[in-house]
């Protein structure tokens, strides 16, 4: 397929359709970030690439069969390596049987909070996670450093890339209020039901996109300046890493939540609501970035 | 908890915070500083860590107060501290080298963006070599990764940027292999923890998806390790890099990816598993072998130094996946020590191309003719270094080809001791033709001779250089640590 902007609708299905399929098997944490990562802001993201780099593919100098050999015989290993894995759901598996059931029966009474993937991810496993942020940040920093000290260009307020539409503009201003208000829910309510900061930071952020996109390019950008983006993601990193050092300060190991507090549950809440927060503000900070360097390149000529 | 117990955790968390803190100041100068110490302060935890590990045994920390498996585990063993150390080590000399480089090579505007990346990349080696989580060190080479592909890109020459994006488009195939690979695993065993696995793995070892996870974990670093004939990302990526960034890399990201190797093949899976049962040895051996006779082959040829080396690093990779691949005590150790040298000798070798770089703007064969006399002292490094690169008597360099002859020579395999012979003759050859072009050969006429480095290029070239040379006369030290973490990794933990 040589139309980008097929491909990059055919990757915004493909991740729906995933996300479908995640929320399917109960994964409803993992749906939420795909639908809002996957499906909304990379959509947008590609699409914003396109601008810049045309809606045609130029035929590729080298033939595809050693991509398409390469590709079948990994899909050909993955089969192999499912052949006898234990069937899906199968109680006796080893996933079910081993650290799972562990945060299944403690995370409760640990933590004080029901969503137990939340506990996973920002306390049992929190290196990772504040691991996962850092690689977001550096993804921000990576497109800072090839588009950036060019992009950023005088905002042109009310002018859009897709022209005057009365009836988008109209449904989006009722719509980002309650966008932005959503985020802010998902922010502080990771905790008790699906989502945190990854999915909050990806949705306000989409809320300013949609925002720049119909109401003129560059509007966003008088509302967040561009220039205090970097600064802002590394905020968040630091908000997450001054919370995990912390601990150091009281002769407790990295990330260990309990100095926060004088119980240890409430301490493990309010570390997880930390850090969270610092996830948010560096993933909104990051994706709202990309775009602004995607979109604003175009207009200096 | 004292500070001294928060030593594993130190070493990778300073880097790893620091990078942000120099976005946020957003001032070259300061970023510059930031790096600096942030590498020392973490090159110091890490040489307090090794002497602690020497001394009495593996450290493990619990990240979050979490015990493992449950939460993740940082678990230092004597092996993650070597490879720990000469990490940090190359990262505090680069840094040190860096200021005047980065400002000859790097837009203003972005040298603190420009740090902040360098020290993700070193952050997210150090911390490879530091987890005992599997899907943490997944997250680190993906910290590390994606730093540095952005960094090759911002090479002055305009095929930087197709050079980063076949890096990125090969590392992303490897990254994702990995991934797949840690989920076999888990859905077999159901815990992340390599001690864990590496318990829970033997009982169920003769399934098809441990096999296929074995497979596609063992492909994915071998891309990373630009393992012949997975090396294609390699030259290109470190001829059009900047030249810290080449230094950096050249001198640590692979020397990871073999420790990643050695973690997975022989303390996850088990030797006997990865180099009896599956016939990965072999497999090795061959490849190995082959790397070592096409990369220097191919370095023969080449015209721009900084890619004759890169080639150079391609086969010397091959010398160390012999070394495993041999599945011997010997052999892992030479490995090991081979990896700690080869660091020493392509750091040196990439920060004197540096220095040539700032006067020169380009490191092609025919810019280094005359260097002899107009750049002495960072001539006489490449020449100390390229020494210990062939193998000479009195270099670091020959220290580990020698234990990896007699580990060789333990297996009565005379063709290959041979291979390795002609390996180094193929490194005279190359690096002849270096110092060849720079001692004999007279520049063009109206070329603008250039003058020496200043010191502060010179200074942590010349570290290096002298590291050449003192790991090749004092051995003790050096080759005693390799042959303990050998034998630790194979006989098991103490």
């Amino acid at each position: 397929m040589r139309d980008l902007f097929a491909v990059a609708m055919m990757f915004g299905i493909y991740s729906l359709l995933t996300a479908a399929l995640f929320m399917d098997l109960d994964a409803a944490d993992v749906a939420f970030t795909e639908a809002a990562v996957g499906a909304g802001v990379t959509t947008i993201l590609l699409l914003s690439s396109l601008r810049l780099t045309g809606r045609w593919e130029r035929r590729p100098k080298h033939s595809p069969l050693l991509p398409l050999l390469v590709v079948g015989v990994t899909g050909a290993a993955l089969v192999y390596g499912t052949l006898d894995m234990p069937h899906l759901g199968d109680p006796q598996a080893p996933v079910h049987q081993h650290v799972a059931p562990h945060y299944i029966e403690n995370a409760p009474q640990e933590m004080g909070i029901p969503n137990i993937v939340t506990a996973v991810l920002a306390s049992y496993r929190g290196f990772d996670t504040l691991g996962e942020t850092l690689v977001i940040f550096t993804a921000g920093l990576s497109v800072f450093l090839l588009l950036g000290s060019r992009a950023g260009g005088r905002p042109r307020p009310g002018k859009t890339a897709i022209g005057e539409q009365p009836v988008l503009r109209l449904v989006v201003k009722v719509l980002i209020p309650f966008i932005l208000l959503f985020a802010l829910y998902v922010q502080l309510h990771g905790e008790y039901g699906a989502g945190g900061g990854f999915q909050a930071g990806v949705i306000f952020a989409t809320g300013m996109v949609l925002y720049d996109l119909v109401f003129g390019e560059g509007d966003a950008r008088l509302v967040v300046p561009a220039r205090w983006l970097p600064r802002l993601a590394a905020f968040g990193i630091l908000v997450y890493g001054s919370v995990g050092l912390y601990a150091l300060l009281h002769g407790r190991p990295f990330l260990d939540y309990t100095v926060l507090a004088e119980d240890p549950m409430v301490g493990r809440h309010l570390g997880i609501l930390l850090v969270e927060l610092g996830i948010g503000i560096c993933v909104f900070a990051v994706v709202l970035s990309i775009f602004y360097a995607l979109s604003g390149r175009r207009r200096q000529p | 908890m004292n500070l001294g117990d928060h030593l594993p955790l130190l070493a990778i968390i300073l880097p790893l915070l620091a990078a942000p803190v120099c976005v946020l100041i957003g001032r070259a100068g300061a970023a510059w500083l930031i790096a600096l110490t942030s590498s020392v302060l973490s090159l110091a935890a890490a040489a307090a860590l090794l002497q602690g590990v020497v001394q009495e045994r593996t450290v493990s920390y619990q990240l979050g107060g979490w015990a493992p498996p449950w939460g993740i585990e940082l678990r230092v063993d004597l092996l993650g501290a070597y490879v720990l150390l000469i990490v940090c080590a190359m990262a505090a000399m680069v840094m040190a080298y860096a200021r005047r480089s980065v400002i000859r090579e790097v837009e203003a505007a972005l040298i603190p963006a420009f740090y902040a990346a360098l020290l993700l990349v070193f952050a997210g080696l150090a911390g490879i070599t530091v987890t005992g989580d599997a899907f943490n060190l997944f997250v680190f080479l993906e910290i590390s990764s994606l730093a540095s592909y952005a960094l090759i890109s911002m090479g002055r020459d305009r095929r930087a940027v197709s050079a980063a994006f076949q890096y990125l488009v090969m590392g992303s195939i490897g990254a994702t292999f990995i991934l797949i690979g840690i989920g076999f695993l888990y859905l077999m065993t159901g815990t992340l923890n390599m001690q864990d696995l590496a318990q829970r793995l033997p009982a169920v070892s003769d399934t098809r998806t441990v096999r296929a996870g074995f497979a596609f974990l063992t492909v994915g670093i071998g891309l990373k390790l630009a393992l012949f004939p997975l090396h294609l990302w390699l030259p290109n990526a470190y001829a059009y890099a900047p030249s810290v960034v080449s230094a950096l890399l050249a001198a640590t990201a692979t020397k990871v990816a073999v420790y990643a190797l050695l973690r997975f093949i022989i303390d996850v899976f088990g030797a006997d598993f990865s180099l009896g049962d599956m016939p990965l040895n072999l497999l090795l051996i061959l490849l190995g072998s082959l790397g070592i006779l096409v990369a220097s082959l191919v370095a023969v040829y080449q015209d721009n130094v900084k890619r004759m080396l890169a080639y150079s690093s391609v086969a010397q990779v091959g010398y160390m996946v012999l070394g495993i691949g041999l599945a011997s005590a010997a052999g892992v150790s030479a490995a090991i020590l081979h990896l700690f040298n080869h660091a020493l000798m392509k750091g040196a070798l990439f920060l004197a191309l540096g220095a040539v770089a700032y006067q020169m703007g380009r490191v092609r064969l025919k810019d280094f003719a005359g260097l002899g006399r107009s750049m002495p002292w960072t001539m006489a490094a490449i020449v100390v270094s390229g020494l210990s690169l062939i193998g000479v008597p009195g270099t670091a360099g020959f220290i580990s080809k020698w234990y990896l002859v007699l580990a060789i020579l333990e297996q009565d395999l005379w063709p290959l001791a041979m291979l390795v012979l002609v390996g180094s003759i193929l490194a005279l050859l190359y690096m002849g033709r270096l110092v060849e072009a720079a001692y004999f050969q007279h520049p063009e006429k109206n070329t603008v001779v250039p003058r020496e480095a200043p010191l502060s290029l010179l200074l942590p070239l010349w570290v290096l250089a002298t590291a050449n040379l003192y790991f090749g006369l004092f051995t003790d030290l050096n080759v005693g640590i390799a042959q303990q973490a050998s034998s630790q990794l194979l006989e098991g933990r103490p």
